[in-house]
């Protein structure tokens, strides 16, 4: 059961070697893809290593200050970003690759993997939807970026197009509170039932929220993140809500979701976490 | 863990010392072989093709298209087996499905071929024609139900009545409680490699509980004679239970005598949950009434076991969930119904604790109910009713042994309460998942009992046999107990040192080349095979000792100057002996009778912090107090509470296959959850040290009292810290809103 392999070493010998074979599976940390392999549930016929493709790993920041972008390559790790400069720049990115399997899965397991399986379970995507962060893609001719909501398309769907590989995640520098809080039925090593992102802005005043495991993709929720950033109070180093505003938040956070029931959880389970992460995520962003 | 016990002997890694498990290096290291990695020149991988549906008619099925695949080397069906028909206590499941499919997951077809793909392929051209039909899954209608099964739907119907029917105290508390289907989940799956033999028989190694009863199973189906067929130990990945069963034994055997190749079987995780028995999901109802001083009057209770597609172990996890239904408390009057049955559910069987696990889940939530009807603390509830020496049990029969009821209590509510929570994100409920502040915690306490026989029950003639052999000094151990992970192996050598005072003791591979010594579970093996290993190092000993009294160069008449080697060299000496215990005797009409050989109990502590709003619980702390008759090895029983309580943590708060119209939903690690690192919570223990009399040294086994009163405990006090009924385990994040 031969399954050839090529190990790309560049971006372009990717991209090539996709145009060769336009039926290859892409392999990164292999952690959504091994599993699959070995139940049985897929038989690639041809496989695209990236893992080892310099461009595609490591972290940098582009711009200063507010303009500053955090570019991210695909095949970075969460081992990579759950430590070191990403506490910093983008903490609840780095809170979101915590709670990713174990460590043995986090050194293996690639933000570009979570991206590119598209799950709406996958751990960092909330955490981009709130941060608004754009995907790189490159093709056989062009590269283009995605912003994240135009991202998923479905449950393990995504706006990728044949041939195409996500490159770099795009994650603005945003000054300001953020946080990743993710219910599930063990202390680690889980997958979500239902997860949140808060990241707010201090300089733009704006909040921004993603939510996972609550619909058909990773969901924002425009409309409560509007209308706390119009109806909280802002300063230059952190924003006040009182409390009916916080609470209406939450309820608007919750009505944004579009949970189901499942084996893991019910559809009320989650519209109701969703609702008390909202409010205990923007309690600790604010005063 | 700390671990409070006396001083044990003084020979070194002998009885009562922390000696090392001798494979534990290897396994730390990953050195150590489990049975899938075994491998042979030339072997073919077998791969079974099971039932999608958990009931159905198989009108046809279609095998050519498998056959047609290069590098297929047999395809067998139901016609295939000489004698279809295997079972732990009761023959009634088919190896491979005749007409009739009775759950998902049932092996209708074998295939050995050159790679484990192409099996896999194979296994999927074969064409099955399924009738489909309306699985039974209520184990409430299962009663009485059209039979689904010839030998009926039943498995169990018993009833223990004792004392006055009619005896009431004016104080009644009842509930009704379940229990969901846990798996024990251990991490080595299923594997073995068969090999063919000259004269038409085979070898077998394999990962089990019991080499014996495997043999003479595997023997049965394949129409040999038990001589031919021969079993050893494979590497054993944990087993809990689920190896008493025979799995992949008979497809192995038989694919290797077809093929005349070794032939190699491996599960999947996947197959791995839908290839073993679980513990039994419970429905039970329970009615206790006391005087207002809380003595207990009478106790009722109804028992529903699910016991799945086939028989296996029901029949005696319905007596041991009947028999041990009240909890270790003095009951004058009571009532007793308990039933087993058929259903299209995957088969349920032995997990340690052994339908006392269910039981006690109830009686303990009962217990915290009559407390405070009866307005006693919980603790002074248990004390004031616990059982000892020379009380009866609900089927009448006088405790004899030692049982320290009382004891265990107060050693464990004595042990130190944990300090209050820490300011760490991660130690609270979520964990990882940063969804608490310390504000949105809430903090419990729960006590809880339980208490459990050791060893086979109802006349069951139960013995071990054990060889010792001591050529030019070396002592050689020949023991077919299976070593699942629990350490027998080293007791092996702590006895053999103690009794022979020598240092180092070879444990021989187990097979079935030495007499049974019947398997690992029931807590049995440390009492059973340990007896054994006892006897036959004594009789060497006794042998030794009179050559010395005859060769005064080889020590003489002085023990502690026998010179093992110059007495053994050119003249081993090889004894073998065989261990029982006292007999027992079945139940009777009314469910009464001496039906037990010895009892152990537990009690536990569980301290546990909640986040009500989104029901999320952290198990802080498990404080236990432990009846273990003598601590032989201190090490390997803190493993056993520690493990023993991580599997009642996971029974408390997560861990259950969840089976919707038949089909399991959550066959896989991602999604049949059990306790992390961050979950385990901190335990500290205390052994109470009764000598057992009958056992050797006086110890008990200790493997399940760990899982039995934990879950209760815990439950318990996520009850105090919420308030929330959570008469149902595992307590989900919604039972708590």
């Amino acid at each position: 059961m031969a399954m050839p392999v090529i190990v790309a070493d560049s971006v372009e010998h990717a991209l090539s070697a996709l145009a060769d074979h336009p039926d290859a599976t892409v392999l990164a940390g292999g952690t959504d893809l091994m599993v699959e392999v070995n139940d049985g549930r897929r038989t690639p016929t041809q496989v695209i290593a990236v893992g080892r493709v310099a461009e595609l790993t490591g972290i940098r920041v582009d711009g200063h200050a507010e303009g500053a972008t955090i570019v991210i390559g695909a095949a970075t790790t969460f081992a990579r970003l759950e430590r070191g400069p990403i506490t910093e720049l983008a903490p609840a990115l780095a809170y979101a690759a915590r709670t990713v399997g174990s460590p043995q899965i986090r050194n293996a397991a690639t933000i570009g993997g979570n991206l590119a399986t598209a799950s709406p379970a996958g751990d960092s995507l909330p955490v981009l939807v709130a941060l608004g962060a754009t995907i790189e893609v490159a093709g056989a001719n062009d590269r283009r970026q995605i912003p994240i909501v135009e991202f998923f398309t479905g449950p393990k769907r995504s706006a990728l197009a044949p041939g195409e590989l996500v490159v770099a995640v795009h994650v603005p520098v945003r000054r300001g509170p953020q946080d990743y809080l993710k219910v599930g039925v063990r202390n680690a090593m889980v997958i979500a039932v239902a997860s949140l992102a808060i990241a707010v802005d201090l300089d733009a005043r704006t909040v921004g929220v993603g939510l996972g495991s609550v619909g058909p993709t990773p969901l924002g929720a425009p409309d409560a993140c509007a209308r706390i950033a119009e109806q909280a109070r802002w300063d230059t180093d952190h924003l006040t809500v009182d409390p009916a505003a916080a609470a209406d938040f939450a309820d608007q956070v919750a009505a944004a979701a579009r949970p189901i029931d499942d084996h893991r959880g019910t559809a009320e389970y989650r519209r109701n976490a969703v609702r008390v992460m909202a409010a205990r995520a923007l309690r600790r962003c604010g005063r | 863990m700390t671990v409070d016990v006396r001083a044990g002997t003084s020979v070194a890694g002998g009885i009562g010392q922390r000696a090392i498990r001798p494979d534990g290096i290897a396994k730390v290291r990953g050195e150590y072989a489990f049975s899938g990695d075994l491998w042979a020149e030339d072997m073919l991988w077998g791969q079974a093709l099971r039932s999608p549906h958990p009931s159905a008619r198989i009108r046809a099925i279609d095998i050519s298209p498998a056959l047609a695949i290069n590098g297929v080397h047999a395809v067998l069906t139901g016609a295939d087996i000489p004698v279809n028909r295997y079972g732990l206590e009761h023959r009634d499941q088919p190896v491979l499905a005749d007409d009739i499919v009775r759950y998902t997951g049932e092996p209708v077809a074998v295939v050995a071929a050159d790679h484990p793909e192409t099996a896999r392929r194979a296994c999927a051209a074969i064409v099955v024609d399924y009738e489909i039909l309306v699985p039974l899954v209520d184990p409430e209608h299962a009663i009485d139900a059209p039979p689904m099964h010839p030998d009926g739907n039943v498995f169990r119907d018993l009833i223990i009545r004792r004392g006055d029917d009619d005896a009431r105290g004016p104080i009644a508390v009842e509930g009704t409680y379940e229990i969901g289907m846990q798996d024990q989940a251990f991490m080595g799956p299923e594997a073995g490699l068969a090999t063919p033999t000259s004269g038409g028989g085979v070898d077998l190694v394999v990962s089990t509980q019991w080499l014996h009863n495997d043999r003479d199973q595997i023997a049965e189906c394949l129409g040999l004679a038990p001589a031919l067929v021969q079993l050893s130990l494979g590497g054993v990945g944990g087993a809990f239970g689920a190896r008493e069963d025979v799995s992949l034994h008979v497809h192995a055997c038989l694919l290797a005598t077809r093929t005349g190749r070794p032939v190699k079987i491996v599960y999947s995780r996947a197959e791995s949950f839908l290839g073993h028995v679980h513990r039994h999901p419970a429905r039970i109802w329970m009615r206790h009434t006391a005087r207002p001083d809380g003595e207990i009057v009478s106790f009722e209770s109804r028992i529903l076991l699910d016991g799945g597609a086939y028989r296996s172990s029901s029949y005696h996890v319905t007596a041991n969930a009947a028999c041990f239904a009240a909890g270790p408390y003095r009951v004058p009057n009571a009532r007793v119904h308990a039933i087993a049955v058929r259903t299209n559910n995957p088969p349920c069987g032995a997990m340690r604790g052994f339908g006392v696990v269910q039981s006690c889940f109830a009686h303990e939530a009962q217990m915290d109910l009559l407390a405070a009807a009866c307005e006693i603390d919980p603790v002074e509830l248990r004390l004031r009713n616990a059982l000892a020496p020379g009380d009866e049990l609900l089927t009448g029969q006088r405790i004899e042994g030692t049982l320290p009821v009382a004891e265990v209590i107060r050693a464990c509510a004595a042990l130190p309460l944990p300090d209050p929570a820490v300011d760490d994100v991660l130690a609270r409920p979520g964990g990882a998942g940063r969804t608490a502040d310390a504000v949105d915690v809430r903090r419990g306490v729960g006590f809880a009992l339980g208490f459990k026989n050791l060893m086979y029950a109802e006349g069951y003639m139960d013995g071990s046999v054990a060889r010792c052999r001591i050529d030019a000094g070396v002592v050689t151990i020949t023991c077919a107990a299976a070593e699942v992970g629990q350490g027998f192996v080293t007791l092996v050598q702590q006895i053999a040192r103690t009794v022979l005072e020598v240092d180092d003791v070879i444990v021989a591979p187990a097979d079935t080349a030495i007499g049974s010594a019947g398997s690992t579970s029931a807590s049995r093996q440390t009492m059973m095979s340990g007896g054994a290993v006892e006897q036959a190092c004594r009789a060497a000993r006794a042998e030794l000792e009179t050559r010395a009294t005859s060769d005064p160069d080889a020590g003489g008449t002085n023990p502690g100057l026998i010179d093992i080697v110059a007495l053994t060299t050119d003249r081993p000496i090889d004894v073998t002996e065989e261990f029982n215990h006292r007999l027992t005797h079945p139940l009777d009409a009314d469910g009464q009778g001496d039906a037990h050989v010895s009892f152990a109990c537990a009690a536990h502590r569980a301290v546990v912090d909640v986040d009500p709003e989104l029901g999320l619980v952290r198990v802080v702390h498990l404080a236990t107090a432990q009846d273990v008759g003598r601590v032989l090895n201190p090490l390997q029983v803190t493993g056993q509470i520690e493990g023993g309580i991580a599997q009642g943590v996971g029974l408390a708060v997560m861990e259950e296959l969840i089976v919707q119209d038949g089909h399991v939903r959550n066959a896989s690690f991602t999604d049949y959850l059990i306790p992390t690192a961050l979950d385990a919570p901190t335990v500290e223990a205390t052994l109470i040290e009764e000598p057992e009399p009958g056992a050797p040294f006086g110890a008990k086994g200790v493997g399940e009292p760990p899982t039995i009163s934990s879950t209760p405990a815990i439950v318990a006090a996520i009850r105090a810290a919420t308030g929330a009924p959570c008469t149902r385990v595992p307590v989900r994040p919604r039972d708590l809103m």
